[in-house]
């Protein structure tokens, strides 16, 4: 077989996987786009050690291990990302990683009225809770 | 054509790169719907046919290791992750309109882009190299085990080590937004209304005194938490 046909599939699998990452709003199918990007590389790494193993006579099969390290780090990150955008969604009431602006800079102007004020008035509360907070 | 040079040609594709060919396509074209489809839990059902192609992608690349490797931990337990994920963040069922944001142009673009260069360097650099997959397979299970035991031992325990990692560490970060009763909501929330109580009894007593404002605010505080812990395992179980 071609080595070009196992590349070129995994090369158009990592950019489906950077348009969803790109254009999703939803965290969890922001999740799922990351994981569509790690099976390309996942396809990559098995097609050159296939080739290597035949041609090259490379015994260490790195590329097969690597897949698996890789295939195993994907499963301690999706349940890491769903932890978080569980205690987030518990938080805000939210997935949406749009609305999640607390650390933005110089966006309130235009996106103040689209995120509910929850974020611009943010700051301002928390200078009133430390302050309650100082004179208690 | 300038690929005569190469030693087999594609236009006498064998029955392994026509296999290859149509499940490919397929799985690229679930990953297409995975990641334009507005019905979300569509997208993670579409995920499961992209990541079983791959698994036959792996099993024609004679890597069947891999393969069934793919298909207990993505298929069995990831999407199923992913699934339990998208019902208790309360996803609608039906179509969403706001599944894609507004940069969504921007993005295709980025993508196109991406894609054109990296095949037209990957065309480039390995259209003559072929992958001999006759003789004993590459990555059966005896192969794979024996290079991953006896060369990949050490990072395969620090492996192990990073999934018990990964596992305290889910385990307190949604243990944490349970009981942890100052999450930000409940703090701006609160201090919108202590703010609100102070300016109150600023108005009422006239007093600038900052003794009864912040206790004023702390029992409110206090309230408020209160409120926030009983609403907490209401919603838990709802969401359960």
């Amino acid at each position: 077989m071609h080595l070009v046909y196992p590349a070129v599939l995994s090369a158009l699998l990592f950019c489906t996987g950077l348009y969803g990452v790109l254009a999703r709003r939803n965290a969890i199918l922001i999740l799922m786009s990351v994981e569509l990007m790690l099976n390309a590389v996942n396809l990559n790494l098995v097609a050159f050690d296939v080739w290597l193993s035949k041609t090259a006579e490379e015994t260490l099969h790195s590329g097969q291990a690597l897949t698996l390290f890789t295939i195993a780090i994907a499963a301690a990150e999706i349940g890491i990302g769903l932890a978080i955008v569980l205690a987030v969604h518990r938080d805000r009431g939210t997935a949406d990683i749009d609305r999640l602006r607390d650390t933005a800079e110089g966006h309130e102007s235009h996106e103040g009225s689209a995120a509910d004020g929850t974020d611009t008035d943010a700051p301002v509360t928390g200078a009133a809770a430390e302050k309650a907070e100082a004179t208690a | 054509m300038s690929l005569a040079g190469a030693p087999q040609g594609f236009l006498s594709p064998t029955g392994v790169e026509i296999a290859f060919l149509l499940v490919g396509l397929v799985t690229f074209g679930a990953a297409l719907v995975t990641v334009t489809t507005r019905q979300l839990v569509h997208a993670a059902l579409w995920l499961v046919v992209a990541l079983g192609g791959l698994a036959v992608e792996y099993l024609l690349l004679t890597a069947e290791f891999i393969a069934w490797v793919q298909v207990l931990i993505y298929v069995g337990s990831v999407v199923v992750l992913l699934l339990f994920g998208l019902m208790l963040t309360k996803a609608p069922i039906g179509r969403s309109p706001d599944a894609d944001s507004g940069n969504r142009w921007a993005a295709l673009t980025v993508a196109v882009a991406a894609a054109t260069a990296l095949i037209w360097v990957v065309v480039d650099a390995f259209r003559a190299t072929w992958i001999d997959l006759d003789g004993p397979a590459a990555g059966s299970t005896e192969v794979t085990g024996a290079s991953l035991f006896q060369n990949w031992v050490l990072p395969f325990e620090a492996l192990s080590v990073l999934l018990l990692a990964a596992l305290v560490g889910a385990i307190v970060l949604s243990r944490k937004a349970k009981t942890d009763s100052s999450s930000p909501l409940a703090n701006s929330r609160t201090a919108t209304e202590s703010s609100r109580l102070i300016t109150k009894s600023d108005e009422d007593s006239g007093s600038p005194s900052s003794g009864p404002k912040g206790r004023g605010g702390r029992s409110e505080r206090v309230e408020a938490n209160k409120r926030d812990d009983r609403g907490g395992p209401a919603a838990q179980e709802g969401a359960r």
